[in-house]
């Protein structure tokens, strides 16, 4: 079975062609620009600019896969949660193609498909697990018994990591305003200059918060009398310590609680090279599965795959209506 | 003749995150629906903690997550909505009319608006403007009233 995924849910547009007995067999990504003078995405702007990509991105995925339409046998498209006007431009590519070539149309979870996203790999996570899904706009725990069977252990009570990396770039005048400035500066800082407070570490709880880092941040910043780039860089590496300590901490207290031993890490802020590096330090090689690092960020490949599980289990869009859910949550 | 608005401005000094709990909470009896807040400070000011104060006084005990990344996060109580707003990423007043911005703005709701300049004659006026700048170790929050 073949399935053309399709995601949209913020600034990357994304198709890609999943095979259950192949394998992944194609992905394209689309990242979006328009949004650099902005700092930040421009919810508008990422629904136009989608329209005017993902159908290119969808031919090009099948002309990789070697697929004609006849090949594909179902669309599968991120419904939520996200940018509503981004992702109905998907929904509604999704479906209007399944209409038209005459085969099913499954809406995926995005948080499921970044969930998913270490099963496209060689070395595939077996449930039961543990997740942390960390992005710019999610941070949780999630406790997997089996695909599609999640529990909620904790999730931020503000701020998402990713936003709090977002916000301390914008704080530090970084660049364009994006988290990875915050990690690229924070290899040259000074580990020892400055030391932030581990926010909610000191309870068993699993849940983070990450709002009042930015404040600390704002302080030291504001503190130093002309500021130049190596102040910068120190600031930069106390905070991603911090957040990093505490979304470790939190990983290790999940997988005690639940008596797992695997974690798994998804979602943008899985990217970072340090938070990674950290895991597998504290918590061992072999106990730790993330996808490559292509597969942190939005893709479809993800969405592909989920679609394809969904399937499996007898799942699919029982109408042509299209809906969309900002807001859907995982668990 | 010329009809002149009402308005009442106050200012606090408040020292700590429990102080602006606390005057979240104290500012939650003066609102109720329909009532539109405007709330400006820049990042790190303490506008989110302030927000889950005023929550927290309308008997909301959940988490209140940044609205940054979803533009709005709605709250159902009892027998009113909040709606929480960040428009930091708003780029043209135009994109709240796709958004369906005047649907949020009913006799039943609260609106607490962050970036409010970022929607420029879109928005309805304000009940209640807050500001909220450093001052020493602690924040001035000013006031201001309308009615």
């Amino acid at each position: 079975m073949k399935v053309l995924g399709i995601e949209t849910s913020c600034d990357e547009s994304a198709a890609a062609i999943y095979c259950d007995k192949d394998g992944l067999l194609s992905h394209k990504v689309y990242s979006q620009t328009v949004h650099s003078e902005h700092g930040g995405v421009v919810p508008e702007l990422a629904a136009r600019d989608h329209i005017r990509k993902t159908l290119g991105l969808i031919e090009d995925a099948l002309s990789e896969a070697k697929c004609s339409k006849d090949d594909v046998d179902a669309i599968a498209y991120t419904a939520g949660p996200g940018l509503a006007g981004a992702l109905l431009v998907g929904s509604m590519m999704g479906k209007t193609i399944a209409y038209a070539w005459n085969k099913p149309s499954i809406a995926v979870n995005h948080m499921e498909g970044h969930l998913l996203a270490p099963m496209l790999e060689d070395s595939a996570p077996k449930p039961p697990f543990v997740a942390l899904i960390v992005s710019g706009g999610h941070t949780m725990l999630v406790d997997v018994q089996q695909i599609g069977e999640y529990r909620l252990l904790g999730e931020t009570v503000d701020d998402a990591a990713g936003e709090a990396f977002d916000k301390v770039a914008r704080l530090l005048n970084l660049g364009k305003y994006t988290g990875s400035e915050v990690a690229k500066i924070a290899e040259l800082g000074d580990k020892k200059r400055f030391k932030f407070p581990r926010p909610m570490t000191k309870t068993r709880n699993l849940d983070f918060s990450f709002s009042g880092l930015k404040t600390k941040v704002l302080y030291e910043y504001q503190s130093i009398e002309n500021p130049v780039e190596q102040d910068k860089a120190d600031i930069a590496w106390a905070f991603q310590e911090a957040v990093i300590e505490t979304l470790v901490k939190k990983c290790k207290l999940a997988l005690q609680d639940t008596r797992l031993n695997a974690l798994v890490l998804a979602g943008g802020v899985g990217a970072n090279k340090y938070l990674r590096q950290r895991l597998a330090e504290e918590l061992g090689d072999n106990s730790v599965f993330y996808p490559r690092i292509e597969f942190c960020t939005d893709n479809a490949a993800m969405i592909a795959y989920a679609g394809w599980w969904n399937l499996s289990q007898g799942r699919k869009d029982l109408s042509l209506a299209v809906k969309v859910k900002p807001r859907w949550k995982l668990v | 003749m010329k009809i002149l608005l009402e308005m009442k401005s106050e200012v606090k000094y408040i020292e700590n995150e429990k102080e602006t709990l606390t005057l979240g909470k104290h500012i939650s009896r003066h609102c109720s629906a329909p009532f539109v807040i405007y709330l400006s400070g820049e990042l790190g000011m303490g506008k989110t903690t302030l927000v889950r104060g005023l929550l927290s006084g309308l008997n909301y005990e959940g988490n209140v997550k940044s609205p940054t990344y979803t533009i709005v996060e709605p709250y159902e109580l009892n027998n009113q909505e909040v709606y929480h707003f960040d428009l930091y990423r708003i780029s043209d007043p135009e994109e709240l009319e796709y958004i369906g911005i005047k649907d949020y703005f009913n006799d039943n709701s609260i609106c607490i608006i962050e970036w409010p300049e970022k929607a420029k004659g879109t928005l309805p006026q304000a009940n209640l403007e807050i500001e909220i700048e450093q001052y020493q170790h602690g924040r001035k929050m000013t006031l201001v009233w309308k009615d």
